[in-house]
């Protein structure tokens, strides 16, 4: 490629180099001879132009800069031509050009010089008017910086008003420095360097004491190196808390409506995970319908209530042709709403194909908070976790302070004696289901943000959210919360360990030794209560 | 019920009736009538009836731990795949040199660079140790699994959610590479057995007719069991626990008793599946798959062992016919039969056949 | 923490099938003349002290009858003898010898102690006849099951208690269909078989008609000498029918104990039953 285009015979690209080099050599300035030098140089010319004019730090030069990123910088004979649309400027001297010239030729940009080149941008954006700008320049130049661009990021350093860009670009000139030739300047940096939460500064650190000779520079060093390696250590502690909280919260959201379902009505619903399902469904048919609006965003919200709705309709559906029938039975019940969960697999794959859907995040899910350099804490995950704090404080409300939630606990306590006193039990079996499957629905429409939609997801479900359920102890919902942030964290932690397969492997036979150690889960009631 | 005799004059009959079926019309048909004869039966059918009578097997265990002891276990496909495993290995070996590698190993350590053997392959050459194996290592995992779960008393759902827990972990673990199984793929690829090809119509003949005799075999085992008093104390503890107990029989024996009994059977028949169907992999250990074998012995009927027998024939056989002809409406109709037997029909279609003759 | 999870050692030690093994401590030492012995026991659930330091002995051959009102513990205290619920503190003796808190249920059983339940508990899908010989007095190991078979004698005992409990017309039928009162008998029954020495009984008259009640309180004044008896009873006209010694309970301990006018007569009685 190279060849073809531009280098041509050897002799001619002498020629012109030479040519150029006497026109250069009075009329045009420093800035203009690097913009030649990166039109017709060779390649390691055109990256000694690059970091001389990312050191210069003009305008001009990030101008021309991302013409050649963005493909629009061409030469012309001997000018070199800025093409935009159908306007063109010389780049050396800035003059319009009338007419896009015919003949123009790409400059070819190969691979290394692209990595030059998308730093020196990177770094051309510290001095941008525009802080948001500087704040990614920043974020990318942490872990590509290189000793040419030392003038540009101390310029910026000087310049910069934002103090956490401003901290981030201390980090970068102390990366930088350690290579100075100067003990003091390697000693500043050293201990500038202590302060990063880098995971790239502790093998810069790292080298840094391999190559040091100076004794108390390489202590000082070290002493960084411990700072910074205690502060990952905490910032890996973080992200693991918070994965198991997040796994926890799907595992909450998934199990919360068996806890009603199983825990309180003491229905199997092996159907749960596709009450999920269609939940997950729910929430892709919502998208459709908003697809190619303005408000597109605000289909998740408008997803929620429909999800409940769906599931929830099934759900008292099953309860009225099915599963009223089975009620005493469990085993019955299991057999068949595991029917009833081929059925429905079975019915979504025929309606939306077999084939995982798409639903696509809201513009405000998606990205995240980061908390440390390298542990971002997805948007998604957060509002998660906050939706299941959301809908178990909606159904504790409604079990505690409404009419069907003491009807609910009245039909589990006594079903006899909740009859007598007036208590309509089958419309409460009926309602008390409509709201588990509710909730499953609610779950379906959060794990569609965060994982694949297809006809199997509640399969993938149904196991966990009986674990979660079995282990906190049937009817107790503060165990159904304790079982779901516990499997959380036991997953997440030997996952670490171990990797996720043994570490879910590990779960379930820890459940099925602890179900033998405690059958009524971990905050059971004891006493005649439950013997019957 | 009292009476000591297993079948009465008519159960016999058919039973005789069936064997006489195998062991004489089959090959008859099979082997011996020329192929272009339309009188013919082809190796296809002989494969699939040898299948279904593996899984008759297990309905028949499943029919002993469930119907008879009120057990029901969401995780008999685990000791039904265990067995196949403990045999495949031996299937594998078998192979030889003849794999995709032509490398004495079998293909799939080849291909994970595995330069020897892992431990629990030692002797895998051999076909009674393998034999030997797919009956100890379902018959130990059941007995320890069940040790634990019965002397904690762990009855009811919980205890089936806790086997679906282990047959859905066993899955987890074996679909794993490093655990010398063959990982998602499992064990396929079978080429000999003693050093027989199996892809012959003799052989075919032979591993259903084994499949038919194991049949009866577990048949008129079960049908003593649950005719012996044994069998009445089963029943007893399906009905009323807490009574057996207070009558002093420690019924945790009873049950471990069934229940690895029960894991046994499964274990053989696996090991019989596996060269029939020529392949065995951890999808065998879905959960699924174990809820699959409960709704058998629902649809024959609980508590009727030939009745389980004839359910996995029922089910299994539509399933074929399914699955050949109209795929997509499979899962509706097993769906439908999960729902419809438990609501209509909890006597299965045994119970069905008994309410007609009376009326 | 449910003490019932916890393994008895001869349990284990029977461990390969072998069920039941034989009481560890030996024959039933009725010495003293007491057949039971509770001293000091305690059960708790969940805060709630079902059980309260109760004591009491059942001397050999007694007939007592044991009231309180609901809730006082009684059915509770018969969890503890025969092994349902473990006390939480306490003794309890079996003879002189055999202690009750570390058996399972099934050696309780073995041990010679029969329980009938408040709700008349019997194998509803077998006949009569299995009843009595699933309980039968036999080697309950599950060996010697398998391979069990009736031997003439056997069968005459089975058809000797068909007759006492009036079901001889009943033998070959289904025990789910009998009547209310059929059944009770029928566990009556099923205890007999088991040939125990100490018969636990909750409450054996309820749903009976007057004429089987009467032929009840025949029956168990023709056990006592033979048996021990302990009957937990809410019908007081057959508790003063049958009755020698009576002792109440209430609140989980005993308040009271005698002959069945000085009960009636005792002040704390009176106020339990009556005060409030």
């Amino acid at each position: 490629m190279n060849k073809g285009r531009f280098g041509g015979p050897f002799h001619m690209r002498t020629l012109i180099t030479i040519v150029f080099a006497l026109l250069s050599s009075g009329a045009l300035s420093q800035e203009g001879k690097d913009i030649e030098k990166l039109a017709f140089g060779e390649s390691d010319e055109k990256i000694e132009a690059i970091a001389a004019l990312v050191a210069s730090g003009t305008p001009k030069a990030a101008e021309v800069l991302q013409a050649l990123a963005d493909g629009e910088l061409y030469t012309a004979g001997k000018r070199v031509l800025m093409v935009k649309g159908d306007t063109a400027t010389d780049a050396v001297t800035g003059e319009k050009i009338a007419s896009v010239p015919d003949e123009k030729e790409d400059i070819t940009v190969n691979n290394r010089l692209r990595r030059e080149l998308g730093a020196a941008l990177a770094a051309l954006k510290l001095i941008s008017p525009q802080v948001e700008v500087r704040r990614s320049s920043v974020k990318e130049l942490l872990n590509s910086a290189e000793p040419a661009m030392l003038p540009l990021v101390r310029k910026a350093l000087a310049a910069e008003s934002d103090p956490q860009i401003k901290a981030m670009l201390g980090q970068i000139a102390a990366a930088l420095e350690l290579r100075s030739e100067d003990r003091a300047a390697r000693l500043a940096a050293v201990k500038k360097l202590a302060d990063s939460n880098n995971a790239s500064t502790k093998t810069l650190l790292l080298g840094f004491l391999n190559e040091e000779k100076d004794e108390e520079l390489k202590s000082e060093a070290r002493k960084s190196l411990s700072a910074i390696e205690g502060r990952l250590a905490w910032g890996e502690r973080l992200g693991v808390i918070f994965t198991s909280v997040s796994l926890g919260s799907i595992l909450l959201l998934a199990a919360l409506g068996l806890a009603i379902t199983y825990g309180l009505m003491g229905v199997i619903n092996m159907a749960h995970g596709e009450l999920i399902m269609i939940g997950a469904y729910a929430t892709y048919v919502t998208q459709n319908l908003f697809k190619g609006s303005a408000h597109f965003d605000w289909y998740l919200i408008a997803a929620i209530p429909v999800a409940f709705l769906v599931s929830a309709l099934v759900g008292m559906a099953l309860e009225r042709s099915v599963i009223r029938w089975l009620y005493g039975r469990p085993l019955e019940t299991l057999l068949s709403t595991w029917g009833i969960s081929l059925i429905l697999i079975q019915a979504v794959r025929t309606i939306f194909g077999a084939q995982n859907v798409q639903v696509e995040n809201p513009a405000f899910m998606s990205g995240g908070v980061e908390i440390l350099t390298g542990i971002v804490l997805p948007w998604s995950r957060i509002v998660i976790i906050g939706f299941a704090l959301f809908v178990l404080l909606g159904i504790w409300l409604l079990l505690n302070k409404t009419r069907l939630g003491l009807f609910v606990r009245g039909v589990t306590q006594n079903r006899d004696m909740a009859s007598c006193v007036g208590v309509p039990t089958a419309r409460v079996d009926t309602w008390a289901f409509g709201l588990g499957s509710g909730i499953a629905g609610l779950a379906g429409c959060a794990l569609s943000q965060i994982g694949n939609v297809g006809p199997d997801l509640g399969q993938s479900y149904i196991v966990d959210s009986f674990m979660v359920v079995v282990l906190g102890g049937v009817g107790q919902l503060a165990g159904t919360v304790y079982a779901a942030l516990g499997l959380g964290f036991a997953n997440k932690l030997l996952e670490a360990w171990q990797g996720a397969v043994l570490a879910k492997i590990a779960v379930l036979i820890f459940i099925i030794i602890f179900i033998q150690k405690r059958p009524q889960g971990m905050f059971a009631l004891k006493g005649r209560a439950v013997e019957s | 019920m009292t009476s000591a005799r297993l079948y009465g004059p008519k159960g016999w009959a058919l039973l005789g009736a069936f064997a006489a079926f195998v062991f004489v019309v089959m090959p008859i048909f099979n082997l011996y009538v020329p192929q272009e004869s339309s009188f013919h039966m082809s190796t296809y059918w002989v494969t699939l009836l040898g299948k279904i009578l593996c899984y008759a097997i297990v309905a028949v265990a499943m029919d002993l731990v469930w119907g008879y002891a009120g057990i029901l276990s969401l995780g008999h496909g685990l000791f039904f795949a265990l067995g196949g495993y403990a045999f495949g290995m031996y299937l594998m070996r078998q192979i030889g040199s003849d794999g995709q590698y032509r490398q004495p190993m079998p293909d799939f350590m080849v291909f994970l660079d595995w330069k020897e053997f892992p431990w629990h392959w030692w002797n895998s050459d051999s076909f009674w140790w393998c034999a030997m194996l797919a009956v100890v290592v379902p018959g130990l995992l059941a007995y320890v699994f069940g040790y634990f779960a019965f002397r904690s008393r762990v009855k009811g759902v919980y205890f089936s959610i806790i086997t679906q827990a282990l047959t859905f972990a066993a899955m987890l673990a074996f679909f794993r590479n490093a655990m010398g199984f063959g990982g998602n793929n499992g064990f396929t690829d079978f080429r000999r057995i003693l050093d027989i090809p199996i892809a012959t119509p003799q052989m075919r003949m032979i591993l259903c007719a084994t499949s038919a005799l194991l049949l009866i075999g577990v048949l008129l085992l079960g049908r003593w069991l649950v005719t012996s008093k044994f069998g009445r104390v089963l029943a007893a503890i399906r009905d009323a626990e807490a009574r057996v107990m207070f009558c002093g029989y420690d019924t945790m024996y009873y049950k471990l008793f069934v229940w690895t009994l029960s894991a046994v059977i499964c274990g053989i028949a696996g090991a019989l599946y596996v060269p029939q169907v020529g392949i065995i992999n951890p999808s065998e250990m879905s959960p699924a798959n174990s809820i699959e074998i409960a709704i058998w012995v629902a649809v024959g009927g609980r508590g009727s062992l030939a009745g389980a027998a004839l359910g996995a024939g029922l089910v299994n056989g539509a399933k074929s016919f399914f699955t050949q002809n109209y795929p997509e409406y499979w899962l509706f109709f097993l769906g439908a039969i999960f729902i419809a037997i438990t609501l209509f029909l909890p006597q299965g279609v045994l119970g069905l056949v008994n309410r007609f003759r009376k009326s | 923490m449910s003490g019932a999870a916890t393994a008895h050692p001869a349990a284990l030690g029977a461990a390969g099938g072998a069920g039941g093994a034989r009481v560890a401590t030996g024959e039933l030492d009725l010495t003293h003349g007491v057949v039971l012995y509770l001293e000091g026991i305690s059960v708790s659930f969940d805060g709630f002290k079902a059980l309260d330091n109760l004591s009491l002995s059942i001397d050999a051959g007694e007939l007592r009858c044991l009231i309180g009102p609901n809730g006082a513990g009684k059915t509770t205290m018969m969890d503890v003898i025969t092994g349902k619920t473990r006390p939480d503190a306490g003794t309890a003796f079996f003879g002189q010898t055999i202690d009750l808190t570390r058996l399972s249920e099934a050696q309780i059983a073995q041990a010679c102690i029969g329980r009938k339940f408040q709700k008349p508990t019997i194998f509803e899908r077998h006949s009569v006849f299995e009843n009595l010989e699933l309980s039968m007095k036999a080697d309950k190991r599950v060996r010697k099951t398998l391979f069990a078979k009736l031997s003439a004698d056997e069968h005459q005992r089975i058809q000797d208690t068909l007759k006492l409990i009036h079901l001889e017309g009943e033998s070959a039928r289904t025990a789910g269909l009998l009547s209310h009162g059929q059944k009770q008998w029928l566990e009556i029954g099923m205890l007999l078989m088991q040939e125990p020495r100490l018969l636990l009984l909750d409450e054996p008259v309820a749903g009976m008609s007057d004429e089987e009640t009467e032929r009840t309180a025949e029956l168990f004044l023709s056990l006592a000498g033979k048996h021990s008896l302990v009957v937990v009873e809410h019908d007081m006209a057959f508790v003063s029918k049958i009755a020698r010694k009576v002792t109440v309970l209430h609140e989980g301990s005993v308040i009271a104990e005698g002959p069945m006018e000085q009960v009636q007569n005792d002040p704390r009685v009176i106020e339990v039953y009556l005060g409030r």
